[in-house]
């Protein structure tokens, strides 16, 4: 899924956008903590999930079949561990957890295709979460993009000059990624230099305010009331 | 006129052992430009580097009256910005306008005056409707005039711009040229290209091996050395 659409995405104005970046997020570790706690004997459960979240890809005004099939992206690695559980002798369990997968998936999808990424930060910063760890996702977000760059030229160097990428071989393909590696490194510590010289003195400083409202609170309670409660009912 | 920047014998070795700066002297008055020249590896980064205590070699480097110690690099860093050759590596906040504020807000500005800061510096580089952007979706052009808001959103007093014109198109450099020709500050330009330097001032010094061995109109630079 390109990250430029769930960015777009991310801009809406639907009833869930409005609402408090915490909010989102809090409902969204309810549902992954009960997700994760989903046995066998909870198929109903399971299904009301995908029911409950479909309802909220529509009340954020999100093209539904986009987003299930976005939420596929995990089924590849899921689907992996399910193959070795099931030749472990237990089928069932690795159906559970490819559907345990693909729930969190979707709900996570859902948390980032509703929420933009500064946004997701300076919520995360509301509910306390750690400084280094919000730092991290800043720059991950910020630098990924430009390191993916780094690496679609590096590619066409290769190709340019091997004809095509299939020409490469291995040792070329992993001295590539060394390279990669250093010029990320050599990227870190031109970053850091800017950044010191701008005043960076080990904390990045909040800029965004966001305010609580009541119906932010309504949300969660909303939102903790209906994800538990499946999972209390179908236990 | 007042000294914003004098240094004195400065010089600098890398850890590799590489002597880049071998006694530099440099003065340069408030609110006047000028404009470094020389070959690559010549010096000219790593001296700018010196200018808000991102390097520090042996040698005394005053800016604006204030030595670069370590005590003073906090007030020094307000007063210095610099405008690096990549503009990616210093737009580093998830959006335009958060960057634009994170050195005011870093020096302890108050939010509300912070963001004030950074609209009012958009709006005179040009990109106040790019404000909640991602920097990544700005051409070069757009990143470089972001990261120059950054600089005018704090109370610097000289701009160093290291190779300001890279990556820009004939008609991005035309507008940043006039961008900063309308600035007060004081500038030094880190730059190979000396039509662009024209723009802005005519005096120049020119950096071989570590060293300033000229400061005089571009003109004459370029005769002397051929560049």
């Amino acid at each position: 899924m390109r990250h430029a659409r769930v960015e777009r995405w991310s801009h809406g104005n639907s009833v869930i956008h409005r609402r408090h970046a915490a909010s989102r997020i809090l409902a969204t570790l309810i549902l992954l903590v009960c997700v994760a706690t989903l046995t066998e004997r909870t198929p109903a459960a399971c299904g009301l999930y995908l029911v409950l979240l479909v309802i909220a890809v529509v009340a954020a005004r999100l093209p539904v079949f986009a987003m299930l099939s976005g939420a596929s992206v995990v089924l590849p690695f899921a689907l992996c561990f399910a193959l070795v559980i099931t030749l472990a002798g237990d089928p069932v369990q690795a159906i559970m957890l490819v559907v345990r997968g693909y729930l969190s998936a979707l709900a996570a999808l859902l948390l980032i295709s509703t929420t933009p990424m500064p946004d997701l930060i300076a919520g995360l910063e509301w509910l306390r979460a750690p400084a280094f760890l919000l730092q991290v996702m800043q720059f991950l977000y910020r630098y990924l993009f430009v390191l993916i760059e780094e690496a679609a030229t590096m590619r066409q160097a290769g190709m340019s000059r091997a004809g095509s990428i299939r020409a490469l071989q291995f040792r070329q393909a992993s001295a590539a990624a060394g390279v990669l590696f250093i010029r990320s490194w050599a990227r870190a510590q031109a970053i850091h230099r800017a950044m010191v010289s701008r005043g960076f003195a080990g904390r990045i400083p909040t800029f965004r305010r966001m305010k609580f409202a009541p119906a932010d609170g309504a949300f969660i309670a909303l939102a903790a009331v209906l994800i538990s409660g499946i999972r209390v009912v179908f236990r | 006129m007042s000294l914003i920047v004098e240094v004195k014998s400065l010089c600098y070795t890398y850890e590799d052992g590489t002597q880049a700066l071998k006694g530099v002297d440099f003065e340069l008055e408030d609110g006047t430009t000028v404009a470094l020249l020389g070959a690559n590896g010549s010096g000219k980064t790593t001296f700018v580097h010196h200018l808000n205590g991102i390097l520090q070699g042996s040698g005394s480097v005053v800016i604006d009256g204030l030595p670069v110690t370590e005590k003073n690099l906090r007030e020094i860093r307000k007063r210095v910005g610099l405008v690096f050759q990549d503009s990616d590596n210093q737009l580093f906040m998830p959006s335009v306008i958060e960057d634009v504020a994170f050195g005011p807000l870093a020096s302890g500005m108050p939010r509300a005056e912070a963001a004030e800061r950074a609209k009012q510096a958009l709006d005179r580089v040009g990109l106040s409707g790019k404000a909640c952007k991602s920097p990544w979706h700005l051409s070069a052009g757009e990143k470089k005039r972001a990261a120059i808001a950054g600089i005018l959103a704090t109370d610097a007093r000289l701009l160093v711009l290291d190779e300001p014109t890279s990556f820009l198109d004939p008609p991005g450099q035309r507008a940043l040229g006039e961008l900063l020709a309308s600035l007060p500050h004081a500038k030094i330009l880190v730059t190979h290209d000396t039509g662009f330097a024209r723009t802005l001032t005519d005096d120049a010094v020119f950096f071989e091996d570590g060293a300033i061995v000229a400061r005089s109109p571009i003109a004459a630079i370029v005769h002397r050395f051929g560049w």
